[in-house]
């Protein structure tokens, strides 16, 4: 049995509604304990206060963020070379869960960013590639919304995914160029938080992988809807085709 | 090819084919930052290299939705797909052509725009070559989203949408290298960075855009 | 050169319209396609001209082979009529526009900026720009639009002379052109968009058809 057999609609459909409840259970038993662990049974940092809590947020929706448009690059792949309908929908649903998790870590940032550095918002090559990622989510998102043809909007939106996959790290790599070493950004890095002590990480851990699972079954729900929303295109078209 | 190229720049010229347009626009802005942030010489010498790299930034970006949607609206584009050129080819002609309608002018005003803006004696040079070498890929990247958007109506606002994020990495190492050379410091790393994106997006680009137009045409 | 369409499914945004379409058209040979208007024709032109994939079926001709004249002209308003004609012929690779204004009586027309002319002159114009593309198999759609008898009769003349040349034409047109022509009536191959696809005919939404039935 190959993997690709999972890319057509009939057995995504059956597999998924199998799935998506115990996918469900899961992300609901790992990021709930999750959050109350870390909010409410890890001591307050010495320097910053409550305020360091904000990562068991900040640090998995800044992750997904990014993970998600590696994702929608690969289904986007998938759909140029095989032209799968469940990969390139599924690349549809993740967008609009990737730049909900942007906004979620910019806005968080922002928030954690006041108190640490007395500052909302400052141009660090970390912040600003955030917000660059979150227009690259924009403008996919927009030609999605723009064509009307499922089709053509499939070929389209996967170009532009592939082309700008290419521009959004030439964007990282610019901007770590254009501010180096000015702030006192890389004090964020994830690497730090892999260095602080266990009390703070095994919690972040179990939210980690609580945002995976909650993406994971978000991003089933969604690809089912769209999938839904392309039969319902197809049924329409054919209706008014009837008329004619 | 080349008769598309005399073909396009030839309706650059003739009435509304929108020549010096962009030209004007790069005008207008570089005349209306000093309003903006006041007449001081040292404050606009400052940011001179960057409002001009923005400027025509922007001014390259008003005719890009003109690349494509002309020849699609009129059916010269379904002509051009079945001509013995390579769709490949038609990109990056009509790349070339407004970058000669488009980027080249803006490259040759913006020295002397400068000079509106105080730029330090150095300055002068280096924005010249550093538009030169990053105008082409603004064309470049531009026909891409071009291609993308040809079959919308009213797609400029999305072409926008699509191209700013795209042309960051340019902007970014054009106006540092700028910026660094006025001040007469080192500037080769972003110039050599930038010619890569130009040489990359002039390689590439065409490949994509002509994807982009096929789809579009169906 | 001959143009062969076996078994040709041609579909529009994503639906098929025509399916099961046999026919050759050889060289020598001029075919006049008929339908009511919304059947199909146009996309039919636009799939062998290369422009769209076809759902199934092949086309057997080299698109280098094939000039498509569409609905539009392509001219540019703000150049003249040479400049117009210059342009197509120097794209096709060829120097001599003279056979094309003299076959559509433009000679006199030649300095004129396309903007200033008639609509008939302008499809004139359009369908000048056949001679100069030099390539074999034509593939029209309602190329008389606009036209006046006289100048009908000029469009007819360049068809034969096409084809004596060895040429070939496929017209999409509602009126009787007074050509030596065989007729080929779409009505028969409109396709069943209801109809369940075996594996041959399977397209491309088939699955989703499944995965909700």
């Amino acid at each position: 049995m190959s993997l690709w057999e999972f890319a057509n609609p009939v057995k995504f459909m059956a597999l998924s509604g199998k799935v998506l409840p115990w996918v469900i259970g899961l992300c609901a038993v790992t990021l709930i304990p999750g959050m109350i662990w870390g909010f409410f049974f890890t001591p307050e940092a010495a320097n910053f206060g409550n305020s360091v809590k904000i990562i068991y947020i900040h640090v998995p929706s800044a992750m997904m963020a990014i993970n998600i448009w590696v994702m929608m690059l690969v289904t986007s792949l998938i759909w140029i070379v095989r032209r799968h309908h469940v990969s390139v929908r599924a690349s549809k649903a993740a967008a609009l869960i990737g730049v909900t998790m942007t906004v979620i870590a910019l806005i968080t940032g922002a928030i954690w960013g006041q108190p640490m550095w007395g500052t909302y918002w400052a141009w660090d090559p970390r912040l600003t590639s955030f917000l660059i990622l979150f227009l690259f989510y924009l403008g996919y998102m927009a030609l999605w919304a723009a064509i009307d043809n499922p089709d053509t909007a499939a070929d389209l939106t996967s170009v532009l995914c592939i082309v700008g996959s290419v521009f959004a790290v030439l964007s990282r790599y610019a901007v770590n160029f254009w501010n180096q070493g000015l702030h006192q950004g890389a004090s964020l890095s994830l690497d730090k938080e892999e260095h602080v002590s266990n009390v703070y990480y095994q919690p972040l851990l179990l939210c980690i992988a609580g945002f995976i699972l909650l993406f994971v079954a978000l991003v089933l729900i969604r690809t089912r809807t769209e999938l839904r929303l392309v039969r319902l295109h197809r049924l329409d078209v054919r209706e008014r085709m009837k008329d004619a | 090819m080349i008769a598309l190229l005399v073909r396009d720049l030839r309706l650059a010229m003739r009435a509304g084919g929108g020549f010096g347009l962009g030209l004007a626009f790069f005008l207008i802005v570089s005349t209306l930052v000093p309003f903006g942030v006041g007449p001081e010489a040292a404050i606009l010498s400052r940011i001179a290299p960057g409002i001009l790299w923005v400027g025509a930034l922007l001014a390259c970006l008003l005719s890009l939705d003109r690349i494509f949607q002309l020849d699609f609206e009129d059916g010269s584009l379904d002509l051009l797909a079945t001509a013995p050129i390579p769709m490949e080819g038609i990109v990056a002609v009509k790349a070339l052509a407004h970058w000669l309608v488009t980027g080249l002018p803006l490259t040759l005003a913006a020295p002397v725009l400068g000079t509106l803006m105080n730029l330090e004696s150095p300055g002068h040079y280096w924005i010249f070559i550093t538009l030169l070498i990053g105008t082409p890929a603004l064309s470049m990247i531009g026909a891409f989203g071009a291609a993308l958007t040809v079959g919308l109506k009213r797609g400029g606002l999305l072409l926008s949408l699509l191209v700013l994020p795209l042309y960051i990495p340019t902007l970014i190492f054009g106006a540092e290298a700028a910026t660094r050379g006025t001040a007469g410091l080192s500037a080769s790393t972003p110039l050599l960075m930038m010619a890569g994106i130009t040489a990359g997006s002039i390689a590439l680009l065409p490949f994509a855009a002509a994807a982009a137009l096929r789809v579009n045409l169906r | 050169m001959e143009l062969r369409v076996e078994n040709l499914t041609v579909a529009r945004g994503g639906v098929p319209v025509l399916e099961g379409l046999d026919f050759t058209l050889s060289p020598g040979q001029v075919l006049i396609l008929r339908g009511p208007n919304g059947s199909g024709k146009t996309t039919l032109l636009r799939t062998l001209a290369g422009l769209q994939p076809p759902l199934t079926g092949s086309v057997s001709a080299d698109p280098e082979q094939i000039t498509y004249g569409a609905h539009a002209d392509g001219l540019k308003a703000t150049l003249s009529v040479e400049e117009n004609l210059r342009f197509w012929a120097s794209v096709h690779g060829i120097s001599d526009i003279a056979p094309a204004v003299d076959g559509f009586n433009l000679r006199g027309l030649l300095e004129r900026p396309s903007a200033n002319l008639s609509a008939g002159q302008k499809r004139r114009l359009g369908l000048a720009r056949l001679l100069v593309t030099g390539r074999p198999i034509w593939l029209l759609d309602e190329p008389t639009v606009s036209l006046d008898a006289a100048s009908v009769a000029l469009f007819a003349d360049a068809v034969r002379a096409h084809v004596a040349g060895g040429g070939s034409a496929l017209i999409a047109t509602h009126i009787d052109l007074g050509l030596q022509a065989e007729t080929l009536d779409v009505g028969p191959f409109k396709a069943d968009v209801n109809r369940p696809r075996g594996d041959t005919h399977r397209d491309a939404y088939a699955d989703f058809d499944e995965a909700f039935s």
